[in-house]
């Protein structure tokens, strides 16, 4: 069969297959390739006994140097703990008006806050707390729904607002202008009377005042000033939670009246640590807290 | 050496080749097939993984019908940055009901892993319909078209499905598909609800704020609501899921 030649220019063999007269040069692979490739697969048994690599009949092969990722990751978490352990234990351990008071572990709290309200707040808060016009509140006012004190912000976030956790903020606006309640005349004055409310001249005597005397201040309290513990917000002002772009003030305030609209929001306790919303609330708490 | 050296001999005999070839393909065809033989000791073995129930599941195929997997992973990888953003990281176990798996592998928008419970109904829904009006800044599509019925005819055909692939689905939960699915999205449920027994933990109530309609919204809006919420972490033994 092959007939291998020499072939005097290349210095090679000739692989001895030939083809009208042309032949093939049998090249071996360069040294440099060949080692590389023998080093592989050295490198490749060693890295069969150091590294978990061959699965088992319960499991897997540890390997020598017996790594885990998730192993790592406990053990960078650790280290990351004792490093804020000096902040952390301090912040579990103060009341969030103590943060408040200390001068560095309030700028560490702000600090931290900030970031995690980036993630977790933002979304429907807005940044640095702007709120959406028409469903989230602005938290960058002085204007509080269920209190604006540290420890009322600190109790929202916990355990939220009318969702599933038992200790959440409850509380539910009753629908008027269905049945016997109001009908759409007294409807339309009373919204136009909560309207005045916001202005610096509250229209006294007029048919909505005594309907919201008689059905809205249980709550909302005389004056329109809210009832914090209850979530009633305030409305003698021109700050309208519900009220969407396209709608006019007093449309708003029809629709609130006949079909209530109740914000809610998630608990944050078990989702966040302790200390994370204790941040979070001096953070909130700086945007525009105090009330 | 020289063994290799006289690779001639193999190739030009047709008998050695054909071993040669089987030989490696055997190989190759091992180390595929062998792993997927140890995938019992690979799901972690935790407590309150439970099927999707009929609302979740469709709304789980909306989520791949609309491609969200093209912008939105569901998997937290065990790194510190990312445990600090999203919460636990992801295990095999929490995807073992999942066909396809969602663990995608591009983040334009954030990981949706542990979404679940994070934000409320009311935001999922507005986000949904048009993400500007909640986040200005976002460059996600709107997708108000998510508004219209959800068609519940295939439901059960599905779980049917997803049964041969080994999802436990009872013949009770296939029967009973529609109305689970109609009830986790009414009013009325609450947390003895029979799509609760089924379904345990499941989240019920009117997810797109129109009660009326069981729209394909209250299913995406129940099945966000629902990932990685399933497992509880307090109670897990963290030295049995490491890997």
């Amino acid at each position: 069969m092959a007939h291998v030649e020499h072939d005097v220019i290349s210095g090679q063999n000739t692989t001895g297959h030939e083809w009208d007269g042309i032949k093939e040069l049998n090249t071996p692979l360069p040294k440099w390739w060949v080692y590389v490739f023998w080093a592989c697969v050295i490198w490749a048994i060693g890295y069969w006994i150091a590294m978990p690599t061959w699965p088992t009949t319960n499991g897997f092969t540890r390997g020598m140097l017996e790594y885990s990722s998730r192993g790592d990751l406990a053990n960078e978490l650790d280290i990351q703990k004792k490093a804020r352990s000096q902040w952390l234990t301090k912040l579990e351990a103060a009341s969030v008006e103590d943060i408040a008071k200390d001068k560095t572990l309030l700028n560490y709290a702000l600090a931290g806050g900030k970031i995690a309200f980036g993630e977790n707040c933002s979304a429907c808060h807005g940044s640095g707390g702007v709120g959406v016009a028409g469903a989230y509140p602005r938290l960058a006012d002085d204007e509080w729904i269920w209190g604006g004190t540290l420890e009322d912000i600190h109790q929202t976030i916990q355990y939220g607002v009318r969702n599933e956790n038992g200790e959440s903020r409850q509380s539910e606006m009753l629908a008027f202008g269905t049945g016997d309640t109001l009908d759409a005349t007294q409807v339309d004055q009373l919204a136009d009377y909560v309207l005045s409310l916001s202005s610096k001249t509250p229209a006294a005597g007029s048919p909505g005042e005594a309907i919201f005397a008689e059905r809205c201040t249980a709550c909302h309290a005389e004056g329109g000033v809210g009832t914090k513990e209850l979530g009633a917000p305030a409305l003698n002002n021109n700050i309208w939670l519900f009220k969407g772009d396209k709608e006019s003030a007093k449309q708003g305030v029809v629709n609130q009246i006949t079909k209530p609209r109740h914000g809610s929001m998630p608990a944050w306790a078990g989702r966040l640590d302790a200390a994370t919303i204790k941040m979070l609330a001096v953070y909130v708490h700086s945007l525009g807290g105090g009330k | 050496m020289s063994v290799f050296k006289h690779h001639a001999k193999i190739e030009t005999n047709v008998f050695f080749l054909a071993v040669g070839i089987l030989l490696t393909v055997i190989v190759g065809g091992l180390v595929e097939v062998v792993p997927l033989f140890t995938i019992e000791s690979t799901i972690e073995k935790v407590d309150g993984v439970r099927p999707y129930s009929p609302l979740e599941q469709a709304g789980r195929d909306i989520y791949v019908r609309e491609g969200c997997y093209n912008c939105h992973s569901q998997m937290i990888r065990p790194f510190k940055d990312e445990v600090e953003r999203y919460g636990h990281y992801s295990l095999a176990a929490e995807s073992k009901y999942d066909h396809p798996f969602q663990w995608s592998s591009k983040r334009t928008g954030p990981d949706l892993a542990r979404v679940g419970g994070k934000y409320t109904n009311d935001w999922h829904t507005r986000h949904l319909i048009n993400p500007r009006d909640v986040v200005p800044e976002s460059i996600m599509p709107g997708y108000p078209h998510l508004m219209r019925p959800l068609d519940t005819s295939k439901i059960a055909g599905n779980m049917t499905a997803l049964k041969v692939v080994g999802v436990p689905y009872t013949d009770e939960q296939i029967k009973n598909a529609v109305a689970n699915l109609k009830e986790q999205a009414s009013l009325e449920a609450t947390a003895d609800s029979a799509v609760v027994q089924a379904y345990p933990k499941a989240k019920v109530g009117d997810f797109d704020g129109n009660p009326q309609v069981v729209s394909e919204m209250d299913a995406l809006v129940a099945y966000l609501q629902v990932l990685g919420t399933m497992v509880d972490f307090t109670t897990v033994d963290h030295t049995k899921i490491q890997r």
